[in-house]
């Protein structure tokens, strides 16, 4: 009897691991990248929930690119108008653009059309937010310095792309609100001083309204503005597999390791566990919140208007800032700039941007910092970086809620002044405040470090003569380690001094 | 230290035997945990096939989502709970090397830099600057034409409406306004005859139509003549933003874009009185003609709409 004759000779011609050797063999033989995939499988990823908010961004966009290629199937990028005939029976017969025929169409009569539409529209709202919340992250525990800078540019970038996506899709429809949004976008264009109006004809091929600009948004929703965030996001993954991931400071972990879970198989479960979980999520907001529903608002005509409309929410703050700044247009030599909407919403967002982007070069500036960083900070050990960001984004927090004036006066039966003076209050006061109140919230902090944390317990036992002796527990790897400085407690914390009588047990005075 | 603590500090997973503890499930109850997510997977599974159904079957989007949205979570859950629990407990620790090349390499390339490129250009400065002059005019004149081809210059259009001397004022079906027509408190958006179905008619012409009273209503000095019989027009569009100024609140006088909440009294000039709008709304002259029809005396006497740089006023 021969070896190779049977199945366990067969399996040891092969070695010890049997195909997978053979495939391995192959492939490396031609691209050289068995050594490469190990390490990369090895790959350590650190464990914390806070970790994960730039993964729900990352699968948020998955979902987007392929509810996204759903929709293209049956949307008609076209300002042509035709005479709709379809499911919708209200609309039955009305002259509207092909652009908006085919969003009702692909709603109604398309198989899961509607229900792709919502969650892409889901996804959108969740893209943008994740990507905030993750932008939080990574900013109050100092994620973005050195050597990770310029992955916090690309950051920035990507929200700023992902935000003048959200608008160019939410525009495509032609629908009553997305309509009225496109002409307040080109009135934002027409307000910048010296080209404005040049910009304006540009983007729209002419004056408002015009043919070109459905089939121009279009094109930058689905191909241009999707290939800059592609190439961007994985250039936002290159770099964090290059760098490596920071990590949060704890027993066994140090600026020069990494202290976690290996890529393969454990986090790779965890994570298409995650984009399921995302998917899940947004099939279900798809499936019971109804969201945008264009049938409702009609097709779009310049002269036409609804009460109480609010973009989607990552377009409120700008909304807001334009609702509640005053009205100071600016004529002089024969030009006018409408300063009432270049500040707002040009300006401002702007600056906003601007200083997300500067923000790093910032800090180093100011605190001399140009070491590398790979612990993370936690935010109450930057009091500063931490009241400044929360400043920052308590006052887009009220620009937000300015988007809504007219629904809170209507919602508290107050006067649309008293809510358009509130607001304009809150903005200013509310960072003012912020910060001041955040900044001493940390000092505290800084005071009762390991609060809430697990101490290391002590078993407490009883002896044959009764006599009580407490033994501490062994210490896990997330306790409070015992090697950590003491703190100073705040200064207006009297703290009273302890005395030792001698006996081993301390008293204190109450 | 105990055994306990032991596998807790952190080790690297190359080379790790395969009885280490740090490969052990972090569940304290493996076999529970198995079955707990077995039961996930059954009913993700069981759900998909419902999807696959409610697909099959044309279902109400809600349905296919429901199912679509339950399977994905119970595979979603499962499949975390999998590698949270049941897969190596580590923790493990990866050493972080050095980023940055040696000084020896950043020597090379900055030599390879300059000695090579840049003692190149510097021998040759005619022809470097002859080939940046050329690919620097490429740029320039590809950037305008492109610019340029992207649409035509504003030129006068945004100081012009359709409105000219004797326009008829029709609604939006195309009707001509007869001064019979509206009783006082009333309003409708009217727009230059033969423009009421165009985009442009829409987006530039649309002036709202108020009849504030039975005679001859002066909204401001200068204007005498501009509002016979009571009937006065204003320019639709919001001098903020462009909205149409859609609501016209009766009791007040007021005229409200809903968009922004700008407010332009009806009565005096339709002068922006509350929000964000920076001037008033244009007033279009009318007249009404022998056979009782509505016309306007002329265009807007300024631009309609919001500000822009070449405004002059």
């Amino acid at each position: 009897m021969s070896d190779i004759a049977t199945a366990r000779g067969r399996q040891r011609s092969r070695g010890r691991y049997g195909r997978v050797s053979q495939v391995i063999d192959e492939v490396d033989e031609r691209l050289g990248v068995a050594r490469g995939t190990r390490t990369f499988l090895d790959k350590i990823f650190p464990d914390h929930w806070s970790f994960m908010l730039g993964e729900i961004a990352l699968y948020s966009f998955v979902i987007l690119l392929v509810t996204g290629v759903f929709l293209t199937l049956y949307f008609v990028p076209s300002s042509a108008i035709v005479t709709y005939h379809g499911a919708y029976k209200p609309l039955d017969g009305q002259k509207v653009t092909q652009a908006f025929a085919s969003t009702v169409n692909l709603s109604f009569a398309v198989r899961a059309g509607l229900l792709m539409r919502q969650m892409h529209h889901w996804a959108c709202d969740i893209f943008v937010g994740s990507i905030v919340v993750h932008m939080a992250r990574v900013f109050f525990t100092g994620a973005f310095r050195k050597p990770r800078e310029l992955n916090w540019t690309i950051g920035v970038t990507l929200l700023t792309l992902a935000i003048v996506n959200g608008f160019l899709g939410y525009s495509l429809p032609d629908d009553l609100v997305s309509g009225t949004g496109i002409r307040i976008a080109y009135s934002i264009l027409l307000s910048v001083p010296l080209v404005g109006t040049y910009l304006a004809f540009w983007v729209f091929g002419g004056n408002f309204p015009g043919t070109a600009v459905i089939p121009r948004f279009f094109i930058l929703h689905v191909l241009i503005v999707p290939a800059v965030i592609v190439t961007l996001v994985t250039v936002h993954m290159v770099l964090l597999i290059r760098q490596k991931h920071t990590q949060f400071p704890g027993e066994g972990r140090r600026e020069d390791n990494i202290v976690g879970a290996p890529m393969f198989p454990v986090f790779m479960a965890k994570t298409s566990g995650y984009l399921f979980i995302v998917g899940g999520v947004t099939a279900l907001l798809g499936a019971f919140a109804q969201i945008n529903p264009i049938w409702q608002f009609g097709p779009y005509d310049a002269s036409r208007i609804s009460y109480a409309v609010q973009p989607d929410w990552y377009m409120g703050f700008l909304d807001g800032a334009l609702r509640i700044f005053p009205s100071w247009e600016l004529t002089a030599f024969g030009h006018t700039i409408p300063l009432e909407v270049t500040i707002p919403a040009v300006i401002f967002p702007g600056l906003v941007f601007g200083l997300a982007y500067a923000w790093p070069a910032l800090e180093r500036f100011f605190t001399k910092d140009v070491a590398m960083h790979h612990l993370l900070d936690r935010p109450s050990d930057r009091p500063v970086r931490t009241a400044a960001g929360s400043a920052v984004f308590g006052a887009l927090a009220m620009l937000f809620i300015a988007s809504s004036t007219d629904v809170i006066a209507n919602f508290f039966h107050l006067s649309l002044n008293t809510v358009l003076w509130a607001m304009r209050i809150l903005v200013l006061v509310t960072p003012i405040i912020t910060y001041p109140i955040v900044y001493k919230i940390c000092k505290e902090l800084q005071g009762v470090r390991g609060a809430g944390k697990r101490k290391t317990v002590n078993v407490v036992s009883r002896t044959e003569q009764g006599e009580y002796v407490a033994t501490p527990a062994p210490a896990f790897s997330d306790d409070v380690a015992d090697e950590l400085e003491p703190t100073p407690v705040p200064t207006f914390i009297e703290v009273a001094e302890v005395s030792h009588d001698g006996t081993g047990v301390r008293t204190v005075d109450r | 230290m105990s055994d306990t603590t032991e596998h807790r500090s952190p080790v690297s997973i190359t080379g790790l035997a395969a009885d280490d503890p740090h490969l052990a499930p972090a569940a304290r109850r493996p076999e529970l945990v198995e079955r707990v997510i077995a039961v996930t997977f059954v009913l993700g599974l069981l759900s998909m096939l419902g999807f696959g159904w409610a697909y099959w079957v044309n279902a109400k989007a809600w349905i296919i989502g429901a199912t679509m949205g339950a399977g994905l979570m119970f595979l979603g859950l499962g499949l975390t709970a999998w590698g949270k629990y049941l897969m190596a407990r580590g923790p493990f620790v990866e050493e972080r090397h050095a980023l940055a090349s040696s000084k020896s390499d950043r020597d090379a390339l900055a030599a390879a830099l300059v000695e090579r490129g840049a003692g190149t250009m510097q021998r040759r400065r005619l022809l470097g600057g002859l080939l940046g002059g050329g690919v620097g005019v490429f740029s320039i004149v590809a950037l305008f034409p492109l610019l340029r081809s992207l649409g035509p210059l504003p030129k006068s259009t945004l100081f012009h409406t359709d409105w000219t001397k004797g326009s008829y004022l029709v609604d939006s079906t195309g009707r001509r306004v007869h001064s019979t027509d509206l009783a006082v408190g009333s309003i409708v958006t009217v727009y230059p005859e033969g423009t009421e179905n165009t985009d442009r008619g829409q987006a530039v012409d649309q002036t709202v139509l108020i009849r504030i009273s039975n005679e001859s209503f002066t909204t401001q000095r200068g204007r005498e003549s501009w509002g016979p019989q009571g009937f006065i027009a204003y320019s639709k569009l919001c001098t903020h933003l462009g909205c149409p100024v859609g609501l016209y609140e009766q009791q007040l006088q007021m005229l409200v874009c809903p968009c922004h909440q700008s407010m332009f009294d009806v009565t005096d000039g339709a002068v922006p009185t509350f929000g964000p709008a920076p001037r008033p709304l244009p007033q279009l002259p009318l007249y009404i003609d022998s056979q009782g029809y509505l016309r306007s005396q002329s265009d807007y006497d300024q631009p309609v709409g919001p500000g822009f740089w070449e405004r002059t006023s």
